[in-house]
């Protein structure tokens, strides 16, 4: 038990959205952390497919103290999960700083106004903005495919909620939703050349911060950051360059052949199938690229993407050293819990007050 | 107890719409997708359709697709020329009712442009903004650049064999002479003008934006 709350923390309650600061748009840690220069680290929470609220919260409990923001994917890969909204309303309940993110694939401009309004109501601070993978991709091919915005006008509209204070029809809201607004960029995919501009487009249209894909190239990725501060793109986003362990050389070789999108040098591979634990050496080079891409200037954050080996985020995150010894939020009993704790002992202790005992005893 | 293995019974009053055994996809396990249990487990038929998207089984080639995003700068050009003359018909699309024209306009441009472009229609044409390709032949239907799936050989996440039309649209972009176009952020596609003519919007606008600079230089 912490005897001072967390600086990124309200003191009234964990769960409560944090004092405003003038140039911030969100009340939320993600922003603070980003906006105050600090090195932030965000992870990927694997949706449970199930009902039950405890999953979400076992899932988190495993980046607590690691993290600066959770994403709650959106059906990635279009396959069914949890909702991103009903993660992200159990995570902001437990104090956490999620990042819902909204795919394209699956709602129409209509469902998708609510889903903000309602997500920012319930506390979410940080939304990312993205297209979606086809329903091909996914357990549901015979889905309709909506894709009634796309990344960009998504982030076009949200952005007309928060500052215009209106939907994209014009009508407006009470309260606008106060978010930190993002955006996913792919530099290792074709046309190389028009990425940056891409992400330029995306700046226009409202990204604050942004999430690439998996690095695991790294000269294609300076290149790339070469090309955005050139265009004089890396002082007005947040770039968070996304990273991940890779499990086996197989199942590099697996992703390289059946996630589209995601580039794996040969290199990479021979280094896997070289090593004796293969596991191991893929938790190694996973730091070994976050220690050089956190050197390339323009670069804000990592985002850790573990999937199935989320335990592995702490570990990969200290040792990596890129906190600095700083610690991030974690979900802590507070002094006044502490305080019901021990008014509450008696009870454990089989101890009950009756009323008419007391009378008595007051006689 | 039931069996595990057996579904549970159904709840509706009439009872499951097919006799037949519902197949349930098992978990996928490792390194198979959930997809590629769910085609494996798909039952069996002599029909198997090919393996595309709906969108793409409408269409059967698309090297004059292809051809017009080669030839982007020429039909810029060539565009600018008929904008103008479609603009100068003002009067005569006017007189006529531009209600009137409308059918055997769209007609023209549904073969002109689908031809040329596998043009669907949406009434909003962007083809100046996308080096002539056109975006609404993306799966995705993306009209502010490529998604993160592109294949490295240039080719579409959603159909292994058909070129990114976003990849495309970036090379015609590069020979226009206003391909910087392309920079610019589209709003959301507008479906309830789907099947207008864009032709004779476009042509209205710019008459209307005509009219009042005239008479915005006249006062």
């Amino acid at each position: 038990m912490s005897p001072h709350p967390h600086l990124d923390e309200n003191p009234e309650g964990p769960d409560l959205p944090l004092e405003p600061l003038p140039g911030h748009s969100s009340r939320g840690r993600l922003e603070r952390i980003l906006r105050r220069g600090e090195f932030a680290v965000t992870a990927e929470l694997n949706p449970p497919d199930s009902a039950d609220p405890q999953d979400v919260y076992d899932r988190a409990r495993v980046f607590d103290g690691w993290v600066d923001g959770i994403n709650a994917v959106d059906a990635s890969g279009a396959n069914c999960h949890m909702s991103s909204v009903g993660i992200c309303a159990l995570l902001t309940r437990m104090g956490h700083a999620p990042i819902l993110q909204i795919a394209c694939r699956d709602r129409n401009r209509i469902a998708i106004q609510g889903d903000v309004l309602g997500a920012a109501a319930m506390g979410v601070q940080n939304i990312l903005c993205l297209t979606g993978d086809g329903v091909q991709a996914g357990d549901q091919p015979g889905a309709k495919p909506v894709f009634d915005l796309d990344s960009s006008s998504l982030l076009e509209t949200i952005r007309t909620m928060r500052d215009k204070g209106a939907f994209l029809s014009g009508r407006r809201l009470t309260t606008p939703p106060r978010v930190f607004l993002g955006a996913a960029v792919n530099p290792f995919a074709p046309p190389f050349d028009f990425r940056p501009l891409h992400l330029g487009k995306k700046i226009a249209a409202g990204a604050q911060f942004v999430q690439t894909q998996y690095c695991f190239d790294v000269p294609m990725f300076r290149a790339f950051m070469q090309r955005v501060r050139d265009l004089g793109l890396a002082d007005k986003v947040f770039i968070l360059c996304g990273v991940g362990p890779l499990a086996s050389a197989r199942t590099a070789k697996w992703i390289r052949s059946n996630v589209p999108g995601v580039h794996i040098p040969d290199a990479v591979i021979a280094r896997l199938e070289g090593a004796r634990d293969q596991k191991a050496e893929g938790k190694r080079l996973c730091i070994d690229i976050i220690n050089e891409v956190k050197e390339i200037p323009g670069v804000a954050g990592v985002h850790v993407m573990a999937y199935r080996q989320e335990e592995y985020v702490a570990e990969i995150v200290d040792e990596s050293g890129v906190l600095k010894g700083r610690r991030p939020w974690r979900h802590e009993f507070r002094s006044d819990d502490a305080r019901v704790a021990e008014r509450l002992e008696h009870l454990r202790e089989g101890v009950t007050e009756a009323q008419a005992e007391m009378v008595r005893s007051a006689h | 107890m039931a069996d595990p293995a057996t579904p549970p019974p159904s709840t509706t009053a009439s009872g499951p719409a097919t006799a037949a055994p519902q197949v349930v996809p098992p978990a996928a396990t490792g390194a198979t997708t959930q997809a590629a249990v769910v085609r494996k487990t798909a039952p069996k038929s002599d029909y198997l359709p090919a393996d595309v998207s709906p969108q793409r089984r409408v269409q059967r080639s698309y090297s004059v697709r292809l051809w017009s995003v080669r030839h982007s700068r020429l039909l810029e050009w060539v565009y600018a020329r008929f904008a103008d003359a479609f603009l100068g018909l003002h009067p005569l699309w006017k007189g006529l009712g531009y209600g009137r024209v409308e059918g055997p306009v769209k007609f023209v441009e549904r073969r002109v442009k689908g031809l040329m472009f596998d043009c669907r229609m949406c009434g909003q044409c962007v083809l100046s903004s996308t080096g002539m390709s056109c975006p609404m032949n993306c799966p995705k239907q993306l009209r502010n650049g490529p998604c993160g799936g592109v294949r490295a050989n240039g080719n579409c996440e959603v159909e292994p064999d058909m070129p990114c039309v976003w990849v495309k649209a970036w090379e015609g972009s590069r020979n226009m002479v206003r391909g910087d176009a392309i920079l610019k952020v589209q709003n959301p596609v507008d479906q309830s003008l789907r099947e207008t003519s864009a032709w004779l919007r476009v042509t209205a606008q710019a008459a209307a934006a005509r009219e009042k600079a005239r008479s915005g230089e006249a006062a």
